[in-house]
């Protein structure tokens, strides 16, 4: 559960950015989580309302994109879709791949009142 | 993207008086947490200490393990702990029995070590002569995994008590290993169920190609190979400084990618701001 740090961490980032453009509060976040990253978009949004409490993030909406994981193939070369416990090639069956997508855990977007 | 800095942000457009603005930031989450590590990790590099970051469930064995190396390596090369548990001064009191230098952080109920709480840590210890810095993180395979604390390699422990198919029922923790250590290999006799060629099949499956070692911290086998890992660790990451190049664990976060410039030049003031004028 260090969901917690992680959105306080978000807070400190998103009261700067406010700071810098002079913002009244903050209206959204949109941040962007494969499975790969550690981190649950579902207790991200729990744990939001307390670190945003009497921020100037406090009302803004936590939106998650979800990113699904994907491998290219170091042998065949092909890209394909996998579970996040099995990065295997579907085409070849090879272990020796590369996450491509998967492991994001970024704050991609704010949308703040000027 | 940012040349300048390298923290992916666009370069801004000019802010709005009044109205709304959305603004791309592309950080990772955990920024404030990877501008520390990078400066962690600078201070290391300052040093030329390599600093190696120890992650398992907890009674893994990663104290156990520190005290053998010390025992093994102590008089070739200088160590230093840092120590993380909830709670307790033992496993840094086991370390000072050994003659290593160890600072104990306790996180009171934080399931992890921050970049944060390693610098606040690195005020109490002296890294001049220092040549290999084990951080043992809080026993979680879970929390640790996400946070860079400025390290060059993580070391994760399954012990044979555990089972073999940790690394698929906690994949964030095993993709992160830059060695897979297999401990308490004198219980795999009487351990029927844990089979070390399945535990490096299930590593293996989450694409990592980096090295899996057997070793009994109690009975001693596989140490000199772990050993071995250990020093030409330190050789080709004084390489990599020679080089004048620093160095990051093989799997990163996002954000230790984004930081991965010095991390002095940095700066929050470009943003790409989009008006949206109401």
């Amino acid at each position: 559960m260090h969901e917690l740090a992680v959105c306080q961490d978000i807070i400190t980032q998103v009261e700067q950015l406010a700071i810098e453009h002079k913002a009244k509060a903050i209206h959204s976040i949109n941040l962007e989580i494969g499975p790969l990253s550690g981190v649950e978009a579902a207790l991200l949004k729990a744990a939001f309302p307390i670190a945003s409490a009497g921020t100037v993030a406090e009302n803004a909406q936590l939106e998650i994109t979800a990113i699904a994981v994907t491998v290219n193939c170091n042998i065949c070369h092909k890209q394909s879709q996998a579970a996040a416990n099995k990065l295997i090639c579907e085409h070849c069956g090879s272990w020796q791949t590369r996450l491509v997508t998967g492991d994001e855990m970024v704050l991609k977007r704010i949308e703040m009142d000027t | 993207m940012c040349e300048t800095c390298g923290c992916n942000i666009t370069p801004g457009n000019k802010d709005t008086e009044s109205g709304k603005a959305a603004v791309e930031v592309l950080h990772s989450l955990l920024h404030e947490n990877d501008h520390q590590a990078a400066h962690n990790r600078q201070h290391f590099d300052q040093h030329q200490t390599l600093a190696i970051n120890l992650m398992s469930s907890p009674g893994s064995g990663k104290t156990a393990l520190l005290e053998h190396t010390i025992d093994k390596l102590g008089d070739q090369l200088n160590i230093a702990v840092i120590e993380g548990d909830l709670e307790t001064e033992n496993d840094a009191n086991r370390i000072r029995d050994k003659g290593a230098p160890a600072v104990q952080i306790t996180t009171g109920s934080a399931c992890h070590l921050d970049a944060h709480m390693v610098h606040d840590g690195l005020h109490q210890l002296e890294l001049d002569g220092v040549d290999i810095l084990f951080i043992e993180n809080v026993g979680n395979l879970v929390c640790p995994a996400s946070f860079d604390l400025g390290h060059h390699k993580n070391v994760t422990l399954l012990s044979s008590t555990e089972g073999d198919d940790k690394p698929s029922k906690y994949p964030v923790m095993f993709r992160a290993a830059d060695l897979m250590l297999i401990t308490k290999a004198d219980l795999l006799e009487v351990l029927d169920d844990f089979d070390t060629d399945k535990a490096t099949e299930n590593f293996r499956q989450l694409a990592k190609q980096d090295p899996v070692l057997t070793v009994s911290s109690k009975k001693g086998s596989g140490m000199d190979e772990w050993i071995n890992w250990l020093k030409s660790s330190l050789t080709d990451y004084r390489e990599k400084l020679a080089a004048g190049k620093t160095q990051q664990p093989a799997i990163q976060s996002d954000g230790a990618a984004m930081h991965s410039h010095d991390h002095a030049h940095h700066s929050h003031g470009h943003a790409h701001v989009h008006s949206h004028e109401s």
